[in-house]
């Protein structure tokens, strides 16, 4: 599972942050989503695709492992 | 079909026209304070997509599904710049209101993101959860004070509203001491039945308050939020003052309202109420839960398009306005099954109490530490509570922007 962010898309809003605090952060100065870990390990998957899923602004995409 | 013709058409002749045309805001039913207007629940069930006539006369577009109502706040082709002709109000007094001093909250980006982006710091996960000593401090005071040498009080008046004025008060650097000043012309702002003149008066008279506290804070400049914006030099103390009354306003009737309406809400349902005494640890999700079941920005969120836009299979012309209700959003059974009973172990949170976009409430973190601590708490301190007056005589606030009860006389 690979995360990526936008930052210029990002409202600042914070709810990633409170569903998956190992993988997001948010930035001192302006509260913007800053990603601490972007390959997170599988027991993460639920709480990373949940932040997705609330991200109010689309900022956050989950790439998923291709099946092999 | 444009908007002229549609109009000339008459009802029932396009997607989205089968129902007659909705009044809004839309009355509840008697006895069912907790659940949104009946009309607004059939459009859910039968046509998500409808047509809507507003107090005006105006009319608009409601939209009223889960999903329908995330894409339409999502997308940048529906804009909240309440400036743009045709741009739905919800009531006089709000039309008022935003068309003298639009604040962040009715502009679109990049001039949105630059105003949002002075705050976001200062509402960030981190430093709101830094405030849990602080807020559970100014909770026990409170209740301390209430509960001293009686068994019964109004919960709005000694708890649920203090509790949020005094945090947002420390944030901002307002003195407390002028609650009762903003908080009677927050009152009157929010109302659906204020005029304009009345509006205009209570406006006019909050932000020359905060202007002259904002020049104050210029020579005695301390560490809250409205001395900082004044330091940054890009706003004039106009422009910190409108984003003040919108903090000031949002950081104290929101809470407070969901504090009140939460509690009654678990009053009426003694075993979710009973569920979440037994296991505090439940609080979190449970605050998520009530902020789906209540959703006390009742009357929904206004857009208007500027491109023509597919939502839920009607097409959505520019220039024409839509309401996004958030209440029917939250009592989606396909994204909640089971929506309209209160279950403090759902995992409620997609719900779009707070908005969704990039408008969504940036106080949210704050908000959430705030009604985790007071109502927990609550429950802890106070296991006998009960209301003190019978349900049917409870008033709630159908007469307001937000949603809630005036007043909650409770027992212990």
């Amino acid at each position: 599972m690979r995360v990526h962010i936008d930052q210029d898309k990002c409202c600042g809003a914070g709810s990633c942050v409170l569903s998956a605090p190992d993988v997001f952060d948010q930035r001192e100065e302006d509260g913007i989503v800053v990603l601490l870990n972007a390959e997170p390990p599988a027991e993460l998957r639920e709480a990373v695709q949940e932040a997705a899923a609330i991200c109010p602004a689309a900022a956050i995409s989950v790439e998923q492992p291709e099946r092999v | 079909m444009t908007t002229a013709e549609r109009i000339e058409a008459g009802p029932g002749t396009g997607p989205g026209e089968s129902l007659p045309p909705l009044d809004l805001p839309a009355a509840r039913t008697a006895g069912c304070p907790f659940d949104p207007a009946p009309g607004v629940e059939r459009a859910l069930r039968e046509e998500p997509v409808t047509r809507a006539t507003l107090w005006d006369g105006s009319s608009c577009w409601l939209v009223t599904r889960h999903q329908d109502v995330r894409e339409v706040l999502g997308d940048p082709r529906f804009s909240a710049d309440a400036t743009r002709p045709g741009f739905p109000f919800l009531s006089a007094g709000g039309r008022e209101l935003i068309a003298t001093k639009p604040t962040l909250l009715r502009m679109d980006d990049p001039e949105h993101a630059r105003l949002r982006r002075m705050l976001t710091a200062d509402f960030m996960v981190k430093k709101m959860e830094a405030m849990r000593p602080e807020v559970q401090r100014l909770t026990d005071e409170l209740l301390d004070r209430m509960t001293e040498g009686r068994t019964s009080a109004d919960l709005v008046a000694e708890f649920a509203l203090p509790l949020p004025s005094l945090v947002i008060c420390l944030l901002l650097g307002v003195p407390y001491e002028d609650h009762e000043f903003f908080q009677e012309r927050s009152s009157i702002l929010l109302s659906l039945r204020s005029t304009r003149e009345e509006v205009r008066a209570a406006q006019d008279e909050l932000l020359e308050y905060l202007v002259r506290l904002a020049e104050s804070k210029r020579q005695r400049p301390d560490d809250a939020i409205i001395s900082r914006l004044i330091s940054r030099g890009e706003l004039n103390s106009s422009e910190v003052a409108t984003m003040g009354r919108l903090l000031l306003i949002a950081g104290h009737e929101t809470t407070a309202n969901m504090t009140a309406l939460s509690t009654l809400a678990l009053l009426r349902n003694p075993d979710q109420l009973a569920r979440l005494r037994d296991d505090p640890s439940l609080i979190k999700g449970a605050v998520e839960e009530l902020l789906r079941y209540l959703t006390i920005v009742h009357n929904g969120l206004p857009r208007i398009a500027t491109k023509d836009v597919r939502v839920g299979g009607v097409t959505i012309r520019a220039g024409e306005g839509v309401v996004c209700t958030l209440n029917t959003a939250n009592r989606d059974e396909d994204t909640f099954p089971g929506a309209g009973g209160l279950d403090v172990g759902r995992d409620a949170r997609r719900h779009v109490a707070f908005g969704f976009g990039v408008h969504q409430c940036l106080g949210q973190p704050l908000a959430r530490v705030e009604l985790q601590i007071a109502l927990e708490t609550l429950l802890r301190r106070l296991p006998g509570l009960r209301l003190d007056i019978p349900f049917e005589d409870v008033p709630f606030r159908h007469d307001m922007g937000i949603y809630g009860v005036h007043a909650l006389p409770v027992a212990w």
